[in-house]
């Protein structure tokens, strides 16, 4: 096993991975989500909510037209509203770093692209290396790869690990989110096995979910991953990012995200550098909440930009 | 040993499912005699909220459906009731109608639906036009149903004045969110579930019971409704409708009951769009049409 992270001093046997009391962590969740946020915390959480998006178009269909229109809606996500912050990010294929890049040039709005033959994550190292010094070369400030969810689930741990380490060197300086897909990973043990590898291999950010996938972003799978992430802060000192991913499009449900943050985590993690949340649909509904508590007045969606 | 009566539970209408209202809260409306009708749900701004998004939801599938389809899905409505219509005389008679008056307005408001399932594939023919230009365009104007509409139900009766206000404007297209009468709201819960059980798609009619007071300013400021058709029958309220609505220039129409059977009632709540098809002059000297 080769490994990037210098300050580790040893890594786990992985089988040996803590089991998780899905029963607790459902309950744990429950509890979150009855909680009642105060009107003027949830005005402040929903911009902090719009500033940890990762605004993202990962389809077939995705042109160089609606990538240039989504980073416009990157830099101006309301004009309506004096004072709305930008999203931390657009995500994207390899294909469209460089024009996402270039319109967003000075805009402090970073470029993410997914890698590593996204979404399946089915193709050989050779070219899924290839496949990030492209986009890194084309200007990606981050990297979304997705893990090798057959190998996971043959048992083929150092396989997983020594891949994403292998990725981590081909970022370069550009952060590394590890997608866990924990939809196809079918139990908790497995997204906190999964959590462990990519932590210790190297990530920078653990994230949940291509958005392709059902089951994606659930609020158990997340609990799961940022306890994970505060177990790995304990034991190494290091800090870890997280970033729930798809599924996730009501500022409802992103309030309880960041209500959980807070309370496995701590404020540290409240900030886009430590905290993002991948979705398409998700900035106008909290656009059109503040909207609401602004003028009194219920919104409608003919007077948002089109996702 | 006596059976107890099972009694109902008067829930709200949203998105084709019966839910109590997020509140809470509930009120219990008296009958001439004094006595409780029914513990009725006090619907929230929430509830009100939640129906729009159902409406809204539902809008595009219904404004699409072949129009013809929509006359066979109201005629079906009309079937329903029909057959629920000894339980809607009862529930008239507990709300203080005479027996006599209960059935002819339950009759009445079954020969509503058939009158307009009649319309349903009918009124665009009617109201739409060719219209004559002075330069080379075939020039049409179509109807286009306005989106979704809010309602607040007339206050005197609890079935006519509800299924007469609903009716034409989903008819064209439309879906709506209702507001039931306040003193008289049995047959607004009885006939959502008649709605539930005739090819009605959910969300296309949503309908809850409360408040006018609570409601109105909502029905008037929420930018996802597009048109209001005021029942309440006082004045004040519907100039204040009017003047609320204005941030998204919203459609506002009195609604006094006084003819039901109309098809200009269909028409108000439709947009007409005009479109300027760059073609050869039609029917001139030189046309070859």
């Amino acid at each position: 096993m080769s490994n990037q992270n210098k300050k580790l001093k040893s890594i786990p046997d992985f089988r040996f991975t803590p089991t998780i009391d899905k029963v607790g962590v459902e309950e744990r969740v429950a509890r979150i989500q009855t909680r009642s946020i105060k009107d003027e915390a949830k005005l402040q959480g929903m911009k902090m909510v719009l500033n940890m998006i990762d605004l993202t178009t990962l389809e077939g269909k995705d042109t160089p037209g609606k990538v240039k229109q989504m980073c416009y809606k990157a830099r101006h996500l309301h004009d309506a509203y004096p004072g709305c912050p930008t999203v931390a990010a657009v995500c994207v294929y390899p294909s469209m770093v460089s024009i996402a890049k270039n319109e967003l040039k000075g805009s402090g709005v970073k470029v993410a692209s997914v890698s590593t033959a996204f979404p399946s994550g089915q193709a050989p190292r050779n070219i899924k290396i290839d496949d990030t010094k492209f986009a890194v070369d084309s200007g990606a400030d981050e990297i979304d790869m997705v893990i090798s969810r057959g190998e996971f689930l043959a048992g083929n741990y150092n396989f997983v690990f020594d891949e994403i380490a292998a990725i981590k060197e081909a970022c370069g300086k550009a952060r590394l989110k590890v997608i866990l897909e924990t939809g196809e990973l079918v139990t908790l043990d497995n997204v906190r096995r999964a959590s462990e590898i990519a932590m210790y291999a190297g990530a920078d950010f653990i994230k949940t979910s291509t958005g392709k996938i059902q089951p994606a972003a659930t609020m158990q799978v997340t609990y799961v991953m940022l306890m994970a992430i505060k177990d790995f802060y304990r034991k190494t000192g290091i800090k870890i990012g997280m970033k729930p991913a798809g599924g996730i499009s009501t500022s409802k449900l992103a309030l309880h995200n960041l209500l959980m943050v807070k309370e496995t985590l701590g404020d540290e993690w409240l900030t886009n550098e430590w905290f993002r949340f991948g979705a398409s649909s998700l900035a106008n509904d909290v656009l059109m909440q503040l909207m609401k508590a602004k003028t009194g007045a219920y919104q409608s969606a003919d007077y948002f930009s089109i996702d | 040993m006596e059976r107890l009566e099972v009694l109902k539970t008067y829930k709200i209408y949203i998105g084709g499912q019966f839910p109590r209202t997020e509140s809470g809260r509930y009120y219990d409306p008296k009958n001439a005699q004094g006595q409780a009708l029914a513990n009725i749900c006090l619907s929230s701004r929430k509830d009100l909220r939640n129906a729009v998004v159902a409406a809204r939801k539902a809008f595009g599938g219904w404004a699409e459906r072949a129009h013809f389809n929509r006359g066979q899905i109201l005629y079906r409505i009309a079937e329903m009731l029909e057959g629920r219509k000894a339980q809607f005389v009862e529930e008239l008679m507990k709300q203080g109608s005479t027996k006599a008056a209960a059935e002819k307005e339950v009759d009445q408001s079954t020969d509503l639906l058939v009158y307009y399932s009649g319309w349903a594939d009918k009124y665009q023919q009617l109201f739409s036009s060719v219209n004559p230009v002075a330069s080379s365009h075939f020039n049409f104007s179509a109807l286009e149903p306005m989106g979704v509409v809010g309602i607040v139900a007339p206050q005197d009766t609890s079935l006519f004045g509800l299924v007469s206000s609903i009716i034409p404007v989903i008819t064209g297209g439309n879906t709506v969110v209702v507001l039931a009468s306040e003193k008289l709201p049995l047959c607004a819960v009885t006939f959502a579930e008649v709605l539930n059980s005739s090819d009605v798609p959910g969300g296309v009619v949503n309908i809850l019971t409360g408040k006018e007071s609570e409601l109105l300013e909502q029905f008037a400021t929420h930018m996802d409704i597009n048109a209001v058709l005021y029942g309440g029958g006082d004045a004040k309220n519907y100039i204040r409708l009017k003047e609320l609505g204005t941030d998204n220039v919203k459609r506002v129409f009195n609604f006094d009951g006084a003819e039901t059977e109309n098809p200009y009632l269909i028409a108000d709540f439709q947009e007409v769009k005009t479109t300027w098809h760059p073609i050869e002059n039609i029917g001139g000297s030189t046309s070859t049409y």
